[in-house]
């Protein structure tokens, strides 16, 4: 590591140890009511000063809310908060808005848009949930119907979004809207911004086979968006959205499943505890060990290969066509993982509520269950195989034209 | 630099057309003499060793972009064998005598090494019924090592054998009395010879190190592997491609499909997070990595993994042209099946990095 970064980290340590409450030390999110009276005052301390310092969004400009810093720097000040115990909240608080919104933001957005966006999303102030799917728009998504009718000064919104992650408790949506009907599918779409707080806008949470979920149905009923909210050019949406999924892609492509937490387990581990071991201390079932090590071996050459790609990109970890490549290896991997936990805890990785199961068993099954989006999400499987080897490898394309 | 001075070399030089005429002429020892001098030349022999032995020192990585480019022509010489294999046993296991004696001789390319461990079909560097005994102040082996690869050009073996201390490596000239060797003939048309001992003869300083040593080497020698294996199938893998956009039926070109578009796809994944294995082997070797067995192992699995499957595509996809001998897929196949076995096939190497992981 360079003398400037390590310089920097010295810089970021002292920051963190001087503003991080202790309180907070190995405190989750205060979504199961970890949180009392003391530290939610505290967690709400940590959110403003980490939104003031510009590390709610390091690497986004200072004058739109982040701190100008370079990827590296932002690592460093990611792996110091970590170091004391703490997180960084902001990214969860706002949605997609640090991960997806605000990087198409800022390369599509105008001055005043990004000024009036950037920052309190930045803050963890203002929530993003996205509409782009719809009942029938999935992988042929820009075959969607949701119409916006120019109204002079603003946009009027009718149809259904669904899979709207976070809908339900957003502030903020950006939409993919059908400006012109008369035109070729992805060429009459726009994308525009409207505030979820209105009348005309209406959510409904849908319930997975894995029980709760963040998603939610949107309906838009004659709902407002303003002419200014309007990002990139009228009916050039598909280009926007575009680069917004590649950032979606990008942010998927780690292969720890979402809902694993840190401490979890080696799956080995695991195996052994459920499975046994012969004399020789080698997993007694013979056939599993096999595709235990072949799993590993798969995610050591997934992390291997984002360290690759991230190296050769010299530290920018660019928007790249790879990550077609790793988005289905950390699914394929993450899939793999659960169906396996699933086999090695037997009958008791069944266990859906109560105290005959552990609270391990029980998140497997539902890990496993909600594993199952993985591959349908972002693009489906499918999909980042088309676009492999369209834009990868220069096949011609297979899917239908539109 | 040098990944283009290889390329350019191998593919002007010692293409897969020259080892197709090589083959057909049934060269003896399985590469032409001109080519190994070339390599000399180039001074590839000394990429291992220190240059006070006349080498560059220049690592595993770099030697791992030769052998890619080597691989992806099949480009048939002791290179490997001598210059990675038995350089690195040289390197760790000899002492600063033997290092004189014989490094030079690598570089130069008038010593061809090559390392003899396994005596039957199966890789088991643990086991072995090779006898070192204590001779006088020397040794005296018996035994048979089979598939020694270049054991017919080799001027001397690094024999792996029970000795004193358990299981050691012993250097033995070529030409020792005692020593007779038969060369195989192999699918593949690469070098081997099973090589027989018979009570020979050897001083207190032709050993070079135990089991430890052994280990070490091996790792080299899969890592080393590894590479040639990634160039391969790398080869094997434009091969497709290119005949995916080239070939037409029904009309169009057979990579519109979209069966065969996402098998592309695949491979080519697959081809990606091989090169990251084949890749972090080499650097640990060369930075002498804590992990450097796993990554030798992962490298030695992953990379076979994706050779056996692309060199099975390749004939797939190219179809009834992809079966004749005059096409060049078969020689990549051949070539595929016969580097998956050698230290250790992919079963051998996922045993291994689960014992290596505890389980």
């Amino acid at each position: 590591m360079s003398d400037a970064l390590e310089a920097f980290r010295a810089e970021a340590r002292a920051w963190v140890e001087e503003n991080f409450p202790p309180s907070l030390a190995g405190k989750g999110m205060g979504m199961e009511g970890e949180l009392d009276g003391d530290t939610k005052a505290d967690f709400e301390l940590w959110r403003a000063r980490l939104g003031e310092k510009g590390w709610g969004a390091p690497t986004w400009p200072q004058e739109y809310g982040g701190a100008g810093l370079s990827h590296p720097q932002a690592k460093v000040v990611s792996e110091e908060i970590s170091r004391v115990g703490g997180l960084n909240p902001i990214p969860a608080l706002a949605g997609m808005g640090i991960t997806m919104v605000g990087p198409t933001l800022l390369e599509y957005g105008t001055d005043d848009q990004k000024a009036r966006h950037l920052p309190a999303t930045a803050r963890g102030e203002v929530r993003w949930c996205l509409g782009l799917s719809e009942p029938n728009a999935g992988s042929d998504l820009a075959s969607l119907a949701t119409k916006a009718e120019d109204k002079g000064d603003y946009f009027q919104l009718n149809g259904q979004k669904i899979w709207t992650s976070g809908a339900d408790i957003s502030h903020w949506c950006g939409a993919l809207v059908r400006t012109d009907p008369s035109a070729p599918k992805h060429k009459g779409i726009s994308f525009v911004m409207l505030p979820m707080d209105q009348e005309g806008v209406e959510t409904r949470p849908i319930r997975l086979i894995s029980g709760a979920s963040p998603f939610c149905e949107t309906f838009f009923n004659d709902a407002r968006a303003e002419k200014s909210d309007l990002l990139g050019d009228l009916n050039d949406g598909w280009s926007v959205v575009k680069r917004l999924l590649q950032h979606e892609r990008q942010s998927q492509t780690s292969a720890g499943s979402p809902m694993a937490s840190a401490k979890s387990k080696a799956i080995q581990d695991v195996a052994k505890e459920y499975a046994g071991t012969d004399d020789s201390g080698a997993l007694a079932d013979g056939d599993l060990r096999s595709r235990l090590v072949n799993h590993l071996m798969d995610a050591r050459s997934h992390s291997l290969t984002v360290r690759r790609i991230t190296a050769e990109a010299k530290g920018q970890v660019k928007v790249s066509a790879a990550a077609s490549i790793l988005k289905n290896s950390a699914t394929r991997i993450s899939q793999t993982k659960s169906e396996l936990t699933l086999e090695i805890m037997g009958a008791q990785g069944l266990g859906w509520e109560g105290a005959e199961f552990t609270a391990e068993e029980k998140n497997t099954v539902r890990e496993w269950l909600w594993g199952k989006a993985i591959s349908i999400y972002g693009g489906s499987f499918e999909v980042q195989k088309n676009i492999i080897s369209k834009n990868i490898l220069g096949l011609p394309e297979t899917t239908q034209k539109g | 630099m040098i990944r283009d001075q290889a390329q350019a070399w191998a593919t002007e030089q010692a293409p897969v057309a020259a080892f197709r005429r090589m083959r057909d002429a049934g060269v003896a020892n399985r590469f032409e003499p001109a080519t190994w001098e070339s390599m000399v030349e180039m001074g590839w022999t000394g990429i291992l060793v220190p240059e006070t032995y006349g080498g560059s020192d220049l690592g595993y990585l770099t030697f791992g972009v030769v052998l890619e480019q080597l691989g992806r022509q099949l480009t048939a010489s002791p290179l490997y064998a001598s210059a990675l294999v038995g350089a690195s046993a040289v390197l760790l296991g000899g002492s600063d005598a033997q290092k004189e004696a014989l490094l030079p001789k690598v570089v130069d390319g008038s010593e061809i090494l090559t390392l003899a461990v396994d005596e039957g079909p199966r890789h088991t560097p643990g086991t072995m019924a090779t006898a070192a005994e204590a001779d006088g102040d020397g040794y005296r082996i018996t035994g048979r090592k089979a598939q020694v690869l270049e054991g017919m050009s080799a001027t001397a073996f690094i024999v792996a054998a029970n000795g004193p201390n358990g299981i050691g490596l012993f250097l033995v000239p070529a030409d020792a009395s005692g020593v007779s060797r038969t060369a195989l003939s192999t699918v593949d048309n690469r070098g081997y010879a099973h090589v027989d001992l018979v009570d020979v003869r050897v001083g207190g300083d032709a050993h070079l190190g135990d089991a430890d040593v052994l280990e070490a080497v091996l790792d080299r020698a899969r890592a080393g592997l590894g590479a040639e294996m990634l160039g391969v199938a790398s080869q094997a893998f434009d091969m497709t491609l290119d005949y995916l956009k080239t070939r037409e039926q029904f009309g169009r070109v057979i990579g519109s499909f979209q069966a065969l578009g996402h098998r592309a796809a695949d491979l080519y994944s697959q081809m990606e997070l091989a090169r990251s294995c084949a890749e972090a082997a080499l650097m640990a070797v060369d930075a002498g990595a804590e992990d450097t067995a796993e990554l030798c192992s992962l490298s030695k699995a992953k990379v076979g993994d994706f050779l056996h499957e692309m060199s099975n595509q390749l004939i797939q996809i190219h179809g009834g042209i992809g079966m004749t001998d005059e096409f060049d897929a078969g020689l990549y196949l051949k070539r595929a099946r016969a580097l998956e076995p050698l230290w250790g096939n992919q079963a051998f190497h996922r045993d291994r990095y689960a014992r290596l992981l505890g389980f």
